[in-house]
């Protein structure tokens, strides 16, 4: 099925740019390792055989038309169609740039579910087969339920399809994965407020600060990030719990009523941290609260962004 | 002193006999990854594993490590007057390294103890109280490179003692002196035994299938390498996160900071990243390194090019593979190596 896509988004690929509708097409070529396919810019007619569709596809592209002065086509699913529309009303990509090649996401695969499937044994061949997974390693083969290890977002994802394109590709295919957002998306409700803080720094304890999840976010374009700042300097730059936990409760508070939920920051991860336990409570008291959803229409403003003098209050002052 | 014997069931007698000099450290299993671990029972040590996650680099050179400590007063007598941490109080002995890892130490030897006026007492500390006993590599991970870059799964350059897994027993080959004192009575391993080695050493290498080659990259001129065309392609979609400097052995940058609270100061150390823009910028706001090109450039020209001409022809690089299991958008350094050899 997902052959049938990278066939058509190659064919796609080649007419804009044989028609030079765009200067390159950004989508993903296959991984030189398994479980792991990698952001491309197609530039001629025969880079575009290396691009492909698959369940491995597990950055944002959104993040890579930033600061772009070219006119680049990208492959944009729900998520990252979603966020290249909080790019457009953010004023950080123009929409006459991008051409959307919209698709369907089959819901990505979280490489480390996968691991611990096969207990940790070296993988060095994967590859997918409608809803399996087969994995192959020294002396071993395991065929795996893709469901079983899809990403948390992607199983609880309700916009698979491009939500603004230009061109879609292929069918449209099932707007959900199935899970239910309100019931995995905040474990932290259910906590005393001391086990709460035992969960969190359980979570975050691995860091490394190597910030790949910020610089694999979309939403983390700013010039320089307040981490980065030296004068003041916020946030410390050693391995202390609290430098630590600054950098990630600010960013993911920088992100309320933006982040789309696309996992890119929890793929791009080496330690394999679940950061998004902090940003899917924010995304689900957004939704609630403000009744708002991001990256969903052109010209929308984040609830955050705005002072309107008639709201509501009420859980700010309860 | 030629090569001793030890029988796997006997492994604890090895455990012993280096625990009597110092704190143990060895790759031990979290989770699906296997990660190094202060360890005082044998039973938790890994013998059988590619390789650990984070590089042991941390054990020499951790990633926040304190320099001086001062008190942040001016007016109190010793106020701002920098005082010495304590060295390492303990010995320590780091079981089952990978010769790749030990290589990578006696690389950034060259740099943190080049010479006494620049000697870098923390890393020395560290490494002269430390004991290396390695792991042969029997089965090599598929992302493993070590024979394109000088070495071998068998290699013994900073080992002290180098294991070599024969099934049922180890065979133990002494390298430097202190590697002699802790095999100091064990047995000698047979002649037949020891004929096995050149075998396992000659599978293990067959199984590194990856080809690399950089007569080019070395024998050009500098700036023909750094003006190659395959930066403008390499860094698009490079994210500039630290993680493939922070697992790589080799890479050995860092940033002084000085922090306080109250009365209390401290100057420390960190692992710092040339991936990142803060790392060249200017107090006057100039970045020689102002673009992602010109940082991703750096990282590999820094280790294929620049090393080997100030560090007599070492290159920064021990094939461990670990940044091509990192990297988040798979810049593989084994393509990349290739493609600006052409």
């Amino acid at each position: 099925m997902l052959a049938e896509y990278t066939k058509q988004l190659r064919d796609a690929a080649k007419r804009l740019l044989k028609d030079k509708k765009v200067d390159c097409v950004l989508g993903y070529r296959k991984g030189t390792i398994p479980l792991v396919d990698a952001p491309y810019f197609a530039y001629t007619e025969e880079d575009c055989d290396n691009l492909i569709w698959s369940s491995f596809c597990t950055k944002n592209l959104a993040n890579f038309l930033i600061k772009r002065q070219d006119k680049v086509a990208v492959v944009a699913q729900g998520c990252v169609s979603r966020s290249i529309v909080g790019l457009i009303n953010e004023n950080q990509v123009k929409r006459e740039n991008v051409y959307i090649l919209g698709i369907w996401s089959p819901g990505m695969v979280d490489r480390w579910k996968v691991y611990e499937k096969v207990g940790g044994r070296e993988i060095v061949e994967a590859e997918e087969d409608g809803d399996k997974i087969i994995v192959k390693g020294d002396g071993f083969e395991e065929t795996i339920n893709k469901k079983e290890v899809l990403r948390q977002n992607c199983l609880t994802c309700i916009h698979r399809n491009a939500v603004l394109y230009d061109e879609f590709i292929g069918e449209k295919g099932e707007e959900t994965g199935g899970g239910d957002i309100d019931q995995v998306a905040a474990p932290w409700e259910k906590l005393s407020i001391d086990e709460r803080w035992e969960k969190f720094k359980d979570t975050f304890k691995e860091c490394i600060r190597c910030y790949a999840c910020r610089n694999a976010c979309p939403l983390c374009y700013c010039a320089e990030c307040f981490v980065d700042e030296s004068r003041p300097q916020w946030c410390g730059k050693t391995q202390d719990e609290a430098d630590i936990y600054t950098f990630h409760i600010l960013r993911a508070f920088h992100c309320a009523g933006r982040c789309v939920d696309c996992g890119a920051c929890e793929s791009a991860c080496p330690m394999g941290i679940k950061m998004r336990v902090l940003t899917s409570k924010i995304e689900k008291d957004i939704r609630q609260m403000y009744n708002y959803v991001p990256g969903m229409e052109i010209g929308a403003t984040p609830p955050l962004s705005v002072y309107r003098p008639d709201d509501p209050e009420e859980f700010i002052t309860p | 002193m030629g090569y001793k014997y030890l029988a796997k069931q006997d492994i604890k007698e090895l455990f012993d006999k280096v625990s009597k000099i110092g704190d143990v450290f060895a790759p031990v299993k979290k989770g699906v990854e296997v990660v190094w671990s202060e360890v005082q029972d044998v039973s938790k040590v890994l013998f059988d594993f590619k390789n650990t996650s984070l590089s042991p680099k941390g054990l020499f050179f951790p990633q926040t490590e304190c320099m001086f400590e001062f008190k942040n007063n001016p007016r109190a007598e010793d106020g701002f007057i920098l005082k010495e941490v304590p060295p390492l109080e303990k010995n320590r002995v780091i079981l089952n390294i990978r010769p790749c890892d030990a290589r990578a130490f006696s690389i950034l030897d060259k740099v943190f103890m080049r010479d006494e006026d620049s000697l870098d007492v923390y890393w020395k500390d560290k490494r002269d109280k430390t004991t290396l006993i390695g792991l042969a590599c029997n089965n090599p991970a598929s992302t493993c490179f070590c024979t394109q870059v000088g070495s071998s799964p068998f290699g013994e350059q900073g080992l002290d003692v180098l294991m070599i897994d024969l099934g049922d027993k180890y065979l133990l080959k002494p390298i430097t002196d202190k590697g002699k004192d802790i095999l100091d009575g064990f047995n000698d391993a047979s002649d037949e035994d020891v004929k096995k080695i050149d075998e396992l050493k000659q599978n293990a290498e067959n199984k590194i299938k990856t080809r690399l080659s950089m007569d080019n990259i070395l024998s050009r001129e500098i700036l023909e390498v750094y003006e190659n065309p395959y930066w403008d392609r390499l860094h698009e979609t490079c994210l500039n996160c630290g993680a493939c400097t922070f697992y790589c052995p080799t890479c050995h940058c860092f940033d002084i900071q000085d922090e306080t609270k109250g009365e209390y100061g401290r100057r420390v150390r960190n692992w710092d990243t040339c991936m990142s823009w803060l790392f060249t910028q200017h107090a006057s706001g100039h970045n020689p390194r102002g673009t992602k090109k010109h940082r991703v450039r750096q990282r590999f020209m820094h280790k294929f090019k620049y090393m080997p001409i100030k560090l007599d022809g070492d290159i920064g690089c021990v094939g461990c593979g670990r940044c091509i299991l990192v990297c988040p958008v798979n810049i593989d350094v084994r393509d990349v190596v290739n493609n600006l050899n052409k």
